[in-house]
């Protein structure tokens, strides 16, 4: 049998497949295993407490779903006592993410949160940044460096940072989480999209914008995977319309060392586990001995481009 | 998808159970009836007002992509077999009305709260409106074989979209009906005759679903009728349905403190007076 197991920085994981934040809860418990999961990435907490964004806070599009749930959050004291518990029994590494509107409260509620039971953190700064006019921190290099400097000052627990796939240079992004000290990039949060219903001629959603997810955003989220991947030297996590092994493989050949699976688990809660099972076959059916050996080892043909110059040249 | 639970371990988990279509076709001409069967004792573990989430299949022109979340309209005779009415109004419930019998369809659950409900009772009272009936047919059903008596209000646009014998399916039952085109349902006439049937019959208990004036009228009806149980099924839009993802939430009144609950997961069943009158958003 295949070794699954993967590293992200200190930590180890069983195999490489956990939750997306926000797509996960300990209802799932009821659904499938956790001790089969990588990880348990548990919603985002914010420091502040927020009620959440207006209903309907999801509307179905092809192939993927838009949503403006809004991080409803009691707060850290709250998390920290009644939800983060839950999750701790199961001896699968718990990441906690954290969602906060200034980079001075996002380095003092992980440090909050740089608990004995939490095995990494995710800072989850493609929330909006009350100090650039709402614009995410992980739009800029600038604001990304800033929040992931003041995290890391405050914390040394194991630490990733999730970006946002509105970014219209991920590479420069990615290079500045990693020399601001992150410990690994999770690529990525949903792109920001829109549904109008034409009769009602209302938007779908309550906060007219939200997230699209699902394998609609697949092939953005496989691309700058890749992007980052060429642009750091630390761990990748991918993320972005993954629903089968199939999906999860392609991730990691395209440079991430594990995945995260979202809209999949609300089509079927037990998608996570047929994932792992399917990437033991996978393995088993392609000669790989660790699952581990996948990461970045798309086959790229650098001299492609020149040999189809040389070749297009000889047509009239 | 494929069953991830092995039979005794059903009771208690949730998962996506692969069923086969055994019957399914029109009820009237806005509803369809639709019974699938699992090879999971299903019928044996869902409760009156529980809910499943149908995964509605891709047809040529049309891809829905969440899950559907729909009431139980019924369960058995044999153990793997559900009932599921509905209204065919958009994508999901679009493509789920062209599967035949013998096709398969994958469901998720079984989901959410159940109805409160006493054997003891004397008398309980059910106020539905349209197919909001489906979701209390299941608890018509169990009064009937607890030998509790059964009032039943039903509202409708016209008689071609009534189902009164498909909510009571042989149950005895005292029945009033009301319909949009005579005037009868509307809210001031219901008032007087849910105002009566309280005060005349005094119902241990008293459910509803369907209509949200119907169910602020109720709340405003039960205010003098403390020991009366009122509970009301509703509805959110989902994407989850198992309390992951809080998409479904609204806002409730529980004992003075306002809270967001799920509908999913606390719910679908409510009582009807922490409801709280302004629910539309968006």
């Amino acid at each position: 049998m295949a070794d699954l197991s993967v590293r992200i920085g200190e930590l180890v994981l069983r195999n490489p497949v956990m939750p997306a934040s926000g797509c996960f809860a300990i209802e799932y418990r009821e659904a499938l295993d956790l001790t089969q999961l990588g990880a348990l990435v548990i919603k985002s907490v914010s420091p502040a407490s927020r009620a959440g964004n207006p209903t309907p806070r999801v509307a179905e599009t092809h192939g993927g779903m838009l949503n403006s749930i809004g991080i409803p959050s009691k707060g850290l004291d709250y998390y920290r006592h009644h939800v983060l518990p839950a999750y701790t029994g199961y001896g699968t590494p718990v990441v906690v993410s954290i969602s906060a509107d200034t980079a001075e409260s996002f380095g003092e509620a992980c440090e909050g949160v740089s608990l004995p039971e939490v095995a990494a953190i995710e800072a989850n700064i493609s929330c909006p940044n009350l100090e650039a006019d709402g614009m995410a921190f992980a739009m800029s290099p600038e604001t990304t460096y800033k929040a992931v400097r003041a995290i890391r000052s405050k914390t040394a627990h194991p630490f990733w940072v999730k970006l946002t796939p509105n970014a219209s240079n991920i590479a420069a992004v990615a290079r500045a989480a990693e020399d601001a000290g992150a410990d690994a990039i999770v690529m990525g949060n949903t792109v920001l999209g829109m549904a109008i219903d034409v009769r009602s001629r209302k938007p779908k959603l309550g906060n007219v914008m939200g997230g699209l997810s699902g394998p609609a955003i697949k092939p953005i989220a496989l691309r700058l995977v890749h992007q980052c991947y060429r642009a750091v030297r630390i761990p990748i996590i991918g993320c972005g319309g993954i629903q089968t092994a199939e999906d999860a493989a392609e991730f990691m050949l395209a440079g991430a060392s594990a995945v995260q699976v979202g809209t999949a688990s609300f089509r079927d809660p037990g998608v996570m586990p047929k994932i792992v099972e399917g990437l033991e076959r996978l393995c088993a059916e392609t000669g790989v001995a660790c699952v581990r050996e996948l990461t970045g080892q798309v086959e790229l043909d650098r001299q492609l481009s020149d040999r189809w110059l040389r070749f297009a040249q000889q047509s009239g | 998808m494929s069953e991830i639970m092995s039979p005794c371990e059903k009771a208690h988990g949730v998962a996506s159970y692969r069923c086969r279509i055994q019957e399914h076709g029109w009820v009237n001409r806005r509803y369809r009836y639709i019974r699938v069967e699992s090879e999971a004792a299903l019928a044996r573990v869902t409760k009156p007002g529980q809910f499943y989430q149908l995964k509605c299949p891709v047809t040529d022109d049309r891809q829905p992509f969440l899950l559907r979340p729909m009431s139980v309209y019924g369960t058995g005779p044999g153990d793997g077999q559900i009932e599921f009415l509905y209204n065919v109004t958009g994508l999901g419930t679009g493509t789920l009305a062209t599967l035949e019998c013998g096709d398969h369809l994958d469901i998720v659950g079984p989901l959410g709260n159940q109805f409160t409900f006493r054997p003891e009772y004397e008398r309980v009272l059910f106020v539905a409106r349209g197919v909001g009936l489906a979701t209390m047919a299941p608890l018509v059903q169990r009064a009937a074989r607890s030998g509790v008596a059964i009032t039943s209000v039903l509202s409708a646009r016209s008689r071609d979209d009534l189902l009164d014998k498909a909510f009571l399916r042989g149950a005895n039952a005292q029945q009033y009906i009301t319909f949009d085109h005579d005037g009868s349902s509307a809210v001031e006439a219901m008032e007087i005759l849910l105002a009566r049937l309280l005060e005349e019959q005094r119902p241990d208990a008293v459910y509803t679903c369907g209509s949200h004036r119907l169910l602020m009228l109720l709340q405003r009806l039960l205010a003098a009728h403390p020991r009366i149980v009122g509970e009301a099924a509703l509805e959110q839009r989902m994407a989850c349905g198992m309390g992951v993802c809080l998409s479904c939430v609204r806002l409730f009144d529980c004992g003075g403190e306002r809270q967001f609950l799920r509908v999913c997961r606390e719910g679908p069943v409510f009582p009807i007076r922490d409801v709280l009158g302004e629910v539309e958003f968006g």
